[in-house]
């Protein structure tokens, strides 16, 4: 797993959310329509299955989560990414 | 023997709700007593749906003639094994198969869904007569939405449709609803329906903790406690009272003792409005806004959702979590819902 896999994983997955609109790595996905508990849960939880993580309390904040950028480097600090 | 009571009643059609074989083009009579059942049923809040093996149009044609096509959410008139309708019906209504009772007349059929589906009560046409009293099927309260239940559900399926076929953000769809949330205090006549939503809702409930009807009494009118209640409707009705929230008002702070929402209202987007409306009485009312949160095995979602709205562990004991609200930084309320609260915690008097 490559950083860029992640990456594009991770942008594939929300825009089946943020439908339509066009979005940067760096955008608040939660500005962008992603608004219900429903969603903030298959966000999490998608991520946790694909990328074969269990989230820490510490690790469930919003800032760990607002963007594409912002979840990555979540993955990161977590280890998943082959040491380069 | 304690079991669950009936949430959903699923009816054959030949020779148990009517007399006579559709399909051999008999002259049919509905069978003594199932009108009277099928109406008390729904009074209750009881929901009913079909699982026969038949054409569907003709079969829905004859439900229409006796009036009764309206009483049935998600019919499954088709060739399939019963036992799968009746899991199709579950899925739909999102309620588990423990909670359901199967009437048909053939012995065949009723060892046919025992056998997949353990769960299911099954009673013979003959029992019909006997059902009207049979304490399962009565529930322990009948509460002004269990008597729009149905209703509810019906709505919910139109809901449903326009969701699955609109392109656009969801924001973008949530507007389209004209949603009107409402917040304030609960009166006496709301705790009815407070206990039923408190022991119904397991997903969307931070603690888990049931409260009888009297503690939620009590608490309605202790003068350290705030018991709110929440109702939704858009342009399709009510949702009726979705939302309940607990506050424990100490010097300084407040602790939202219990906060849920009826699973019906998942995507809706309204948890989070709420929750901003508590933080911003808080800050109004100039004193800190901490949350007990305590894990089960299914309500993980209402952590993120605390987590997701600005709230961060403080401290942890016996399984219950203790969080605070960061106060500065609080959203707008979202465009796509009106909010009327007549609850004025920190900004009123």
């Amino acid at each position: 797993m490559t950083q860029s896999d992640a990456r594009s994983k991770v942008r594939a997955f929300l825009e089946k959310f943020i439908r339509d609109q066009d979005f940067e790595d760096g955008d608040n996905v939660f500005a962008l329509g992603l608004v219900n508990s429903l969603m903030a849960m298959q966000l999490v939880l998608f991520l946790e299955k694909e990328f074969g993580v269990k989230f820490t309390n510490q690790d469930l904040n919003l800032k760990n989560f607002r963007s594409v950028d912002a979840m990555v480097e979540l993955l990161g600090a977590r280890g998943i990414f082959a040491a380069a | 023997m304690s079991q669950k009571k009936i949430k959903c009643v699923v009816w054959d059609l030949d020779h148990t709700v009517w007399s006579g074989i559709l399909l051999e083009g008999d002259t049919l009579v509905l069978r003594p007593g199932v009108r009277e059942l099928i109406e008390a049923f729904d009074e209750r809040g009881i929901l009913q749906s079909v699982a026969s093996r038949n054409e569907s149009a003709p079969a829905r044609e004859q439900l229409k003639k006796f009036g009764l096509e309206q009483y049935f959410l998600h019919p499954q008139i088709n060739w399939d094994p019963k036992s799968e309708s009746v899991k199709r019906i579950a899925e739909r209504l999102n309620i588990g198969l423990d909670t359901f009772a199967f009437i048909d007349d053939q012995a065949f059929e009723r060892d046919e869904v025992r056998f997949s589906v353990p769960a299911v009560r099954t009673y013979d046409a003959t029992d019909v007569e006997r059902l009207q009293a049979d304490l399962d099927f009565m529930p322990r309260v009948i509460t002004e939405d269990a008597r729009c239940r149905r209703a509810m559900y019906q709505a919910d399926m139109v809901r449903h449709e326009e969701e699955t076929s609109f392109k656009g953000p969801n924001d973008a769809f949530l507007a389209t609803l004209d949603m009107t949330f409402s917040f304030g205090p609960a009166t006496a006549a709301d705790l009815l329906r407070v206990e039923e939503l408190v022991a119904r809702t397991n997903q969307l409930n931070t603690t888990g903790r049931i409260y009888s009807y009297e503690e939620l009494a009590a608490l309605r009118e202790s003068p350290d406690h705030v018991l709110l209640v929440a109702d939704l409707t858009d342009k399709h009705g009510p949702y009726g009272k979705i939302g309940v929230v607990l506050l424990q008002r100490t010097e300084g702070a407040w602790t939202i003792k219990l906060l849920l929402m009826s699973c019906r209202v998942m995507s809706r987007g309204v948890g989070g409005a709420l929750i901003t409306l508590l933080r911003r009485e808080a800050k109004a009312g100039g004193v800190r806004l901490l949350a007990d949160f305590r894990a089960t095995d299914r309500n993980r979602m209402m952590y993120i959702t605390y987590k997701f709205a600005g709230f961060s562990d403080l401290s942890e004991i016996d399984g219950t979590s203790l969080l605070e609200a960061d106060l500065n930084e609080i959203p707008e309320l979202p465009a796509y819902l009106v909010v009327n609260s007549t609850w004025q915690g920190g900004s009123g008097g």
